[in-house]
């Protein structure tokens, strides 16, 4: 027996049936199913169903639903800006305390400076900078994050922003698969799967980096905390912070539309499909599985993976800062040759080498940029709170607001990690693709960093 | 016939669900059956699948949290099973990448029994993936879930008429708390060791599309043998699937059937440690 043979028996058998044969099986099955379903299942009053129909109404509503997206979004960052200023201070004192009692052990000890150095101001003082600069945000953006997801809050984004998608020439799961990247760039681009055409698939791959990952959220609200909020204080500073963080937040989604939409004009031409999205019940938020969900697998992952790139980071920067070149040092030099392209961006010398030392995770870019201001200038004290990083970045190092909402732009729009690097060639099976998702962000991230700073300059902002 | 079951914690040691349910998280290398877990996105087919292997496969209130298939294990009665967690699916008939998972896991993977996961607060939409699911395999134990919310919402459930009029049994059952798991894995261990005889409502169609799979159905088998599901092949034939084509034309059958019987316990192991998709 022949696989040809079936195949033409098949076809000749296919023939033969009535043309309508496929839709009278697929409806028989439907009125199957209703016939069943109508059966078994008694409903008597409908009441939590309409409360639910009446909150789906209001949350995607054409008028209110983008509003109030905006405004959760506004206060769970506002919660986290607000929260984490507290315990961050604490958090920062005390890590940089034990490695000044640390270090002060191993110089008792009459251990080699070099030893002392390079485990104390290298490695350690790179997981101090980590712990102290993400884990407040973490603490509280995570939990909050995971009662919006617990409840079902996000297919409701999806509802929302779903004819943006569509009217760029993407499909309308995009908005989903988007959502997810705010948990996780890598996971969104695993979500895509739910995207049946291949050429819409690969757009979602290509602009899920757009949108910022749990990763790079502290970076963000740590950067409009200290400098977009600098001249305000009390609560006016955490509304301004956290409202910096909301725009920064739209920018991104403005260029995943952009994007796509340039990609359906350009290499990836086609026209939109359509699909069905479901909005699943509201549930109540189960306490112990969103503590469990935000600060194991979300808070520790992140921290964890963050503390294995940054010890490294930190001991490249200790010995960096350490070998001499002249009457200076090796990152010193390093950052001074980057510098005529970085302050074309907007940004500076250090902050590319950081942006470089720290691309297995881009999230530690901020910390690994504080270690080489502070290891480069043989600083002993690492600054431990918002005001100390204020001033060390703009009197010690001529920072702007342009530098802070450039790196703000580029840490929002640069290349995916290596994780989601390597997640976009597992899905695309395609260095063509996986390259250009590379070229494509950071090509941008470097263009719109270079045109702001121009204008700005320009306009006499710089 | 909802009598309520705490999942096992270190609290109820003496209760009899403890000695019967023991969580094997990945510990799969040796499993005595494979049970796969399919039914529409946002079901709660992973909240179930971390109840019974202890595990933390990401479960949050989206459709489409699973777009690949995860696996884990439980023992229950002194017999092993691999649990498969397939991507949520409307139907088996489209041709997205997660719905391909899943038909290929349930069509090829032969597992011993199916578990379709239902909402009972949506039973009409989802008893079409069942339908579906039953013109592949007639080892079928539907679990209507979600039934605290079925309650809520004023819904009462008759899932002996469901029983009755599928030809498979169903069982209610609440995942989160743990309601009715245990009858679950007894009526899944009954129906694959027989006791529980199964006799899935098919759809017919006309004579002359009967006759026609009945032509069909002979020829698939002797051209790929221990074929398990011949008729469902044959109707997709019929229906003009290009993919089922495909795989028929290239002898991707048998070596479809040896992949889908391999464990994946590497990236199995890598999501539980990452507890995240």
């Amino acid at each position: 027996m022949e696989a040809n043979e079936i195949l033409q028996k098949a076809a000749q058998l296919r023939s033969g049936l009535s043309t309508s044969f496929r839709d009278e099986i697929v409806k028989s099955l439907y009125t199957e199913a209703e016939t069943i379903a109508r059966r078994a299942v008694k409903s008597a009053a409908d009441r939590k169903y309409d409360f639910d129909q009446k909150i789906d109404r209001l949350v995607t509503s054409p008028v209110f639903g983008l509003p109030i997206m905006l405004a959760l979004l506004a206060v769970v960052i506002w919660l986290t800006v607000s929260g984490a200023n507290v315990v961050s201070d604490a958090i920062a004192s005390l890590l940089f305390w034990v490695g000044d009692q640390g270090r002060a052990l191993f110089h008792a000890l009459h251990i080699p400076w070099w030893i002392t150095g390079f485990l104390w101001d290298g490695v350690y003082r790179g997981l101090a900078w980590v712990v102290s600069v993400m884990l407040p945000p973490m603490m509280i953006f995570f939990p909050a994050f995971t009662i919006l997801e617990d409840l079902g809050y996000l297919p409701r984004v999806a509802f929302n922003l779903d004819w943006l998608y569509r009217k760029s020439g993407a499909h309308g799961k995009q908005a989903l698969t988007m959502a997810m990247g705010f948990g996780c760039n890598a996971a969104g681009v695993v979500s895509t799967r739910i995207i049946d055409s291949p050429r819409e698939r690969l757009i979602a791959i290509l602009t899920n980096n757009f949108v910022p990952c749990n990763g790079r959220f502290p970076t963000l609200i740590m950067l409009s905390t200290v400098f977009v909020a600098a001249g305000f204080s009390g609560f006016t500073a955490s509304v301004i912070a956290a409202a910096s963080v909301v725009v920064v937040v739209m920018i991104g989604i403005a260029f995943t539309l952009l994007m796509s939409w340039l990609l359906t004009k350009t290499m990836l031409k086609g026209e939109a499909s359509a699909f069905t999205l479901e909005l699943p019940p509201y549930r109540v938020p189960n306490v112990w599985r969103i503590l469990y969900t935000s600060l194991i697998d979300r808070t520790l992952f992140v921290l964890w993976r963050a503390m294995q790139t940054a010890a490294p980071a930190g001991a490249i920067i200790w010995i960096l800062a350490n070998v001499p070149v002249g009457n200076s040092n090796l990152a010193q030099s390093i950052a001074d040759w980057l510098n005529p392209f970085g302050l074309l961006l907007g940004l500076d010398g250090v902050i590319l080498l950081a942006y470089i030392i720290a691309i297995p995770a881009n999230e530690i870019v901020v910390p690994t940029m504080m270690m080489v201001y502070t290891g480069a200038s043989m600083m002993i004290e690492g600054p431990s709170g918002n005001q100390e990083i204020f001033n060390l970045l703009v009197h010690g190092h001529g920072w702007t607001m342009l530098t802070a909402i450039n790196l703000m732009l580029f840490a929002l729009l640069h290349n995916p990690c290596a994780t989601t690097i390597i997640t976009i060639y597992k899905e695309t099976k395609s260095y063509k693709w996986t390259i250009l998702s590379v070229v494509i962000t950071l090509g941008t991230a470097i263009l719109v960093t270079f045109l702001t700073a121009t204008v700005a300059r320009l306009l006499g902002w710089g | 016939m909802s009598e309520k079951i705490q999942l096992p914690t270190e609290n109820c040691a003496t209760c009899p669900a403890y000695t019967q349910l023991e969580k094997m998280g990945i510990k799969i290398d040796n499993f005595d059956r494979v049970i796969a877990l399919a039914g529409n996105p946002n079901t709660g087919k992973s909240t179930l699948f971390n109840a019974l292997t202890g595990l933390k496969q990401h479960t949050g209130n989206w459709p489409g949290k699973t777009v690949t298939r995860a696996e884990g294990g439980y023992q229950f009665n002194g017999v092993r099973y691999k649990l498969v967690d397939l991507p949520g699916t409307y139907s088996l008939l489209s041709a997205s990448q997660d719905e391909e998972v899943a038909r290929d896991f349930i069509l090829f993977g032969q597992p011993d029994c199916t578990i379709v996961v239902t909402d009972a607060t949506a039973l009409e939409r989802n008893l079409n993936l069942v339908m579906q699911v039953l013109e592949i395999t007639d080892k079928v134990v539907v679990a209507v879930n979600l039934m605290d919310e079925a309650r809520r919402k004023g819904l009462e459930v008759d899932t002996r008429s469901l029983a009755r009029d599928l030809g498979v049994p169903a069982i209610p059952i609440t995942a989160r708390t743990g309601e009715g798991i245990s009858t679950l894995l007894q009526t899944v261990a009954g129906v694959i060791e027989g006791s529980i005889i199964t006799a899935p409502k098919r759809v017919q169609g006309t004579p002359e599309f009967q006759r026609a799979v009945n032509e069909l159905v002979p020829m698939l088998e002797a051209l790929v043998p221990g074929l398990p599901n011949a008729r469902w092949l044959a109707i997709r034939l019929l229906d003009g699937d290009a993919r089922v084509q495909k795989a028929l034309e290239n002898g991707e059958l048998p070596e479809l059937m040896a992949r889908q019987r391999r464990a994946e316990v590497s990236f199995s192991r890598k999501m539980a440690i990452e507890g995240r998709q």
